[in-house]
C-alpha cells in the first residue's frame, strides 16, 4: 500500500459519496422517481445483506454465518432491540463454530 | 453536538452504541490484517480516517497482501464503493442543508448508517440517527484500526465471535420495516437474488450494483405515492 493509493481511494470514495448527494440537490425529483431511488437503496441494502450473509470471496461462506443471521432476524421479527439482534446473530454463529459447523 | 445526547431517544442511543462497539472489533481485525500485510501504521490509520469504507479497505489490503498492484487495489475498492452514489441520491436528505453539514455528513455515509437512519419513523429523528451512528461508527472504526494495527497478530479472528454474522443481521433487521411494503419486498428479493447469482463470476462490488436490476419489479406507482417524504 502506498501513500498515493490511499489518497486515490480516499478521494474517489469521498467524491462518489458526494456526487450522489449533490445530484440530489441539483435535480428536482418527481415523486415517482424519488420512490424508485428509495426502492433502489432498499435493493442495494438487501443485496449487501444477502452477499454478506451467504458468500465469502466469491464462494459459499458456510452454514454457520447464514444460520446466525437467520437467528438474529428471527429475533428482530419479535421486535427485540437491535443490540439483541447483533448479540443473537454473533452468538449463534460463534456457538455453531464451536460445535464444529463451519 | 452536546444536545444530541439529551434529545435522542434512548433506544436509538443504545442501538448506535452497540453498532459502534461492534465496529471496534471489525476495525481491529482490519488493523491486524494491514499490519500482517506490512502496511505502515500511519498509512493504515490514514486509510481508516480518510477512506472510512470498511469493505473497500479490506479489499485493497487483501489485494496488496496477495502481491497485487496498488492500482488494482484502488480500482477494486472504488468499484466496491460505487454503490454510495445511488445511496447519496436516495438518502442525501439526512445530512442536512448547510455546506459544512453536507461536506462532513458525506464522509459518514456507511451502509449501516444509511439503513439506521432510514428505519427511523420521522425525518428529524432520522437526521439525528444518521449523525449519531455516523459519528460512533467513525470513532469505533478508527479506534479499532489503531488497536488492531498495534496489536498485530495478537488480535483474534473476529469470526470466532461470529462478528461476520452480526452486521448482515443488523442490516436486515433495520431493513425489515421497509420490506412490509409489497413493492419494496419484491425489489429487495429480486435484487438480492440477482446479486447472489452473479457473485461467483463478478468482481466484488458489481453484484451489489446489479441488484438495482431488481427495480424492474417495482411495478406501477402506488396510489398513495404522494405521501412519500
Amino acid at each position: 500500500m502506498t501513500g498515493w493509493a490511499v489518497a486515490a481511494l480516499a478521494a474517489g470514495t469521498y467524491l462518489t459519496r458526494l456526487s450522489g448527494l449533490l445530484l440530489r440537490r441539483r435535480l428536482t425529483i418527481p415523486v415517482r422517481v424519488r420512490r424508485l431511488l428509495d426502492l433502489g437503496a432498499t435493493a442495494l441494502l438487501a443485496a449487501l445483506v444477502a452477499t454478506a450473509a451467504f458468500t465469502q470471496g466469491g464462494g459459499f461462506a458456510g452454514w454457520a454465518r447464514p444460520a446466525g443471521v437467520a437467528l438474529g432476524v428471527l429475533a428482530a421479527w419479535r421486535r427485540v432491540p437491535l443490540v439483541v439482534v447483533v448479540l443473537v446473530a454473533a452468538g449463534g454463529t460463534a456457538a455453531l463454530r464451536l460445535l464444529g459447523v463451519s | 453536538m452536546c444536545s444530541i445526547w439529551r434529545t435522542t431517544p434512548r433506544e436509538d442511543l443504545r442501538d448506535a452504541v452497540a453498532l459502534g462497539a461492534a465496529m471496534v472489533v471489525v476495525g481491529a481485525s482490519f488493523g491486524a490484517l494491514a499490519a500482517s500485510a506490512h502496511v505502515p501504521l500511519l498509512l493504515t490509520v490514514a486509510m481508516s480516517v480518510f477512506v472510512f469504507a470498511g469493505g473497500s479497505q479490506f479489499l485493497a489490503v487483501a489485494v496488496i497482501a496477495a502481491g497485487g498492484a496498488p492500482l488494482a487495489a484502488v480500482l477494486g475498492g472504488l468499484l466496491l464503493n460505487l454503490r454510495h452514489l445511488p445511496f447519496g441520491l436516495a438518502v442525501g436528505g439526512f445530512v442536512g442543508r448547510s455546506w459544512p453539514a453536507r461536506l462532513l455528513g458525506t464522509h459518514l455515509m456507511v451502509d449501516e448508517v444509511i439503513a439506521f437512519a432510514r428505519s427511523r419513523p420521522d425525518p428529524v429523528r432520522a437526521r439525528r440517527a444518521y449523525w449519531l451512528l455516523g459519528a460512533l461508527m467513525f470513532v469505533g472504526w478508527n479506534v479499532g484500526t489503531l488497536l488492531g494495527a498495534l496489536a498485530g497478530t495478537a488480535v483474534p479472528d473476529p469470526s470466532r465471535f461470529g462478528m461476520d454474522a452480526a452486521f448482515p443481521a443488523a442490516l436486515l433487521a433495520l431493513l425489515l420495516p421497509a420490506l412490509r411494503e409489497a413493492d419494496a419486498a419484491r425489489v429487495a428479493l429480486l435484487g438480492a437474488a440477482a446479486a447472489l447469482l452473479v457473485t461467483p463470476r463478478a468482481p466484488a462490488g458489481l453484484p451489489v450494483l446489479l441488484a438495482l436490476a431488481g427495480l424492474v419489479a417495482a411495478g406501477r406507482a402506488p396510489k398513495d405515492s404522494e405521501v412519500m417524504s
